[in-house]
């Protein structure tokens, strides 16, 4: 590896603008500088979840430590506090996905919540029997599963959209399955399985002109690139604070203030409600309609200190440094002839999904730990794109905006010896 | 550190690379699925019981990791023969060696087995190495089908 070349890609972008410096930005994570059986940490499971920088650590101890108390309620001074840090960051999020206004950003435990209050509010009160909710081969159980379970108990259809060899969807195909019937598309915005980005902007348009709203599931998407809802004109968009460098148990379900406006709360309780008598309740305005009960707050703040973080790098910068890491190792990978790639879509995110010739995915990845590196094996929550490339698990290296060449090259050492574990 | 070596020992690696027994078997009076939903690994485990309860024949089909796929095969070598109370009893000594719990003086009835005794450091792996006998564990009891590990 020629050296002075890392130097350059680490300080300046090929626009030759300032990038990331990684080597600094390493320093902002604590986890990082640890050993692993022995062997320098090289964390490659990002796409899983992501490490935590020391300002969203220090923001957590900062908050329990000073300002800990329910929000909206009290008068004293740490509630005032309390609240200020949790709506501050509701207001970080509005800014960071570009919605239209806070009464569009609703705190929930994360992707996975968001749809499943999208598919039980909006979807019990607007979706029959006959109807058709249409998703991707390519989705996540929790943008599948959701949506079984509202077909189940409205008699409605789930269709499928199919994807390519490579890992693309096929657009034809998912154009076909859209009619008068389909109510909701619900579709990944980046596969944490294939890595493949979606063209979300043409399906929304797609979608819109056939009647149907459309739901977009930013898990994977929202710590790799720029996000503007009004641009891709979403009805629904959803993501997890803890794969933008956030807390767990935080996430953030954005909804045009029309439709949420229009939809029935998820939950009972405090805090969504402004009157209550036994004979009725008046529920609350957006958007703590949807937030029964004493929220994340020490989360949200996290999220907000993270969202912080990574504006503060730039999202240009960390796609760019990103995009540059998963070409070195896609080249890289290209070299060992028992390596498969699934999943080369010419559209891709910081995902490098594998198989390894009569190697299963545990086996890789216990090895692989021992020589401290951490990769994802298994079905990835995505038991379709296992059976649609009929496979029952594959590897995962995943890159996020701490990750270096040096450990793509360790990664390759690291293939290279369970190969050699079983010649 | 634990060598690498301590959990991919050349016994595994050989019956990963050769399963014995991996084929089915037509006459079985026995069959049941396993599955671990950890990593989407299925088998299907065949047992054929004489009058006597003697286990005649046992073989498995599917793909796994190395793991789960020699301890299978190493399975069916040492069933082969054992009455189900024998059988239920190595299924027992096996588990609490693998799961480290105590199970004092079982090493030297386990036999190969012990090759297995690797993954008592890898704790997300005990189940692949328990997949095969919690399935025929559930054949000699026939009282399931299809079990997971989970």
């Amino acid at each position: 590896m020629n050296t002075a070349n890392e130097n350059v890609m680490r300080t300046f972008d090929r626009q030759g603008k300032p990038g990331l410096d990684v080597e600094r930005v390493r320093q902002d994570f604590p986890v990082l500088s640890q050993e692993i059986r022995g062997k320098r940490l090289v964390y490659l499971d990002n796409a899983a979840t992501a490490q935590k920088p020391r300002a969203v650590i220090e923001c957590l101890e900062h908050y329990y430590s000073r300002d800990n108390a329910n929000v909206h309620r009290g008068v004293h001074t740490l509630s005032e506090r309390a609240t200020a840090g949790f709506e501050g960051a509701r207001t970080k999020v509005r800014e960071f996905i570009n919605a239209r206004s806070i009464a569009e950003i609703i705190f929930v435990r994360g992707a996975t919540e968001a749809i499943n209050l999208v598919a039980q509010t909006w979807g019990r009160t607007n979706v029959k029997a006959g109807d058709e909710i249409l998703i991707t081969e390519m989705e996540h159980h929790s943008n599948i599963v959701p949506w079984q379970m509202l077909c189940e108990q409205t008699g409605a259809t789930l269709k499928v959209a199919p994807v390519n060899d490579a890992g693309e969807l096929v657009m034809e195909e998912f154009a076909k399955r859209l009619s008068d019937r389909t109510r909701l598309v619900g579709v990944v915005h980046c596969s944490n399985a294939l890595g493949t980005v979606n063209p979300v902007r043409e399906m929304i348009e797609l979608a819109h002109r056939a009647g149907a709203l459309v739901l977009v599931d930013g898990a994977q998407a929202a710590p790799h690139f720029k996000l503007d809802v009004q641009q891709l004109d979403c009805d629904f968009y959803t993501f997890s604070g803890h794969k933008l460098y956030g807390p767990t148990g935080i996430g953030v379900l954005y909804g045009k203030e029309r439709l949420l406006a229009a939809m029935p709360p998820y939950q009972g309780g405090g805090e969504m409600i402004k009157f209550v008598t036994f004979e009725k309740s008046i529920y609350n305005d957006l958007p703590y309609k949807f937030e029964a009960g004493t929220p994340n707050i020490a989360g949200a703040i996290g999220l907000g200190a993270a969202i912080d973080y990574v504006t503060g790098l730039g999202l240009d910068n960390i796609a760019a440094h990103e995009h540059a890491l998963l070409a070195y190792a896609t080249e890289a990978v290209a070299n060992v002839p028992e390596l498969h790639v699934i999943g080369s879509a010419r559209h891709k995110a910081g995902i490098l999904s594998f198989e390894l010739e009569n190697i299963h995915p545990h086996d890789i990845g216990t090895i692989l730990d021992h020589y401290g590196i951490a990769i994802r094996t298994g079905h990835h929550c995505a038991m379709p794109v296992m059976q649609r490339y009929g496979v029952p698990a594959t590897a995962r290296a995943s890159f996020a905006l701490y990750n270096t060449r040096q450990e793509v090259d360790a990664f390759l050492a690291g293939i290279g010896k369970v190969i050699e574990a079983f010649k | 550190m634990t060598d690498l070596r301590d959990l991919y020992q050349e016994v595994i690696i050989d019956h990963n690379r050769n399963p014995r027994n991996r084929r089915k078997i037509a006459d079985a009076n026995r069959r049941v699925e396993g599955f671990n939903p950890l990593c989407g690994d299925q088998i299907v485990v065949y047992v054929k019981i004489d009058a006597q309860g003697v286990i005649d024949d046992v073989s498995f089909e599917g793909r796994g990791c190395a793991i789960s796929t020699a301890s299978a095969s190493i399975m069916t070598e040492m069933l082969r023969g054992k009455t189900e109370q024998e059988a239920e009893a190595l299924f027992r000594d096996f588990h609490g060696f693998v799961t480290g719990a105590d199970h004092a003086g079982s090493a030297s009835a386990l036999g190969k087995l012990q090759v297995l005794g690797g993954v008592r450091d890898y704790p997300a792996r005990v189940k692949c190495a328990t997949l095969a006998w919690h399935t025929v564990h559930a054949a000699l009891k026939n009282e399931a089908d299809r079990v997971t590990t989970e």
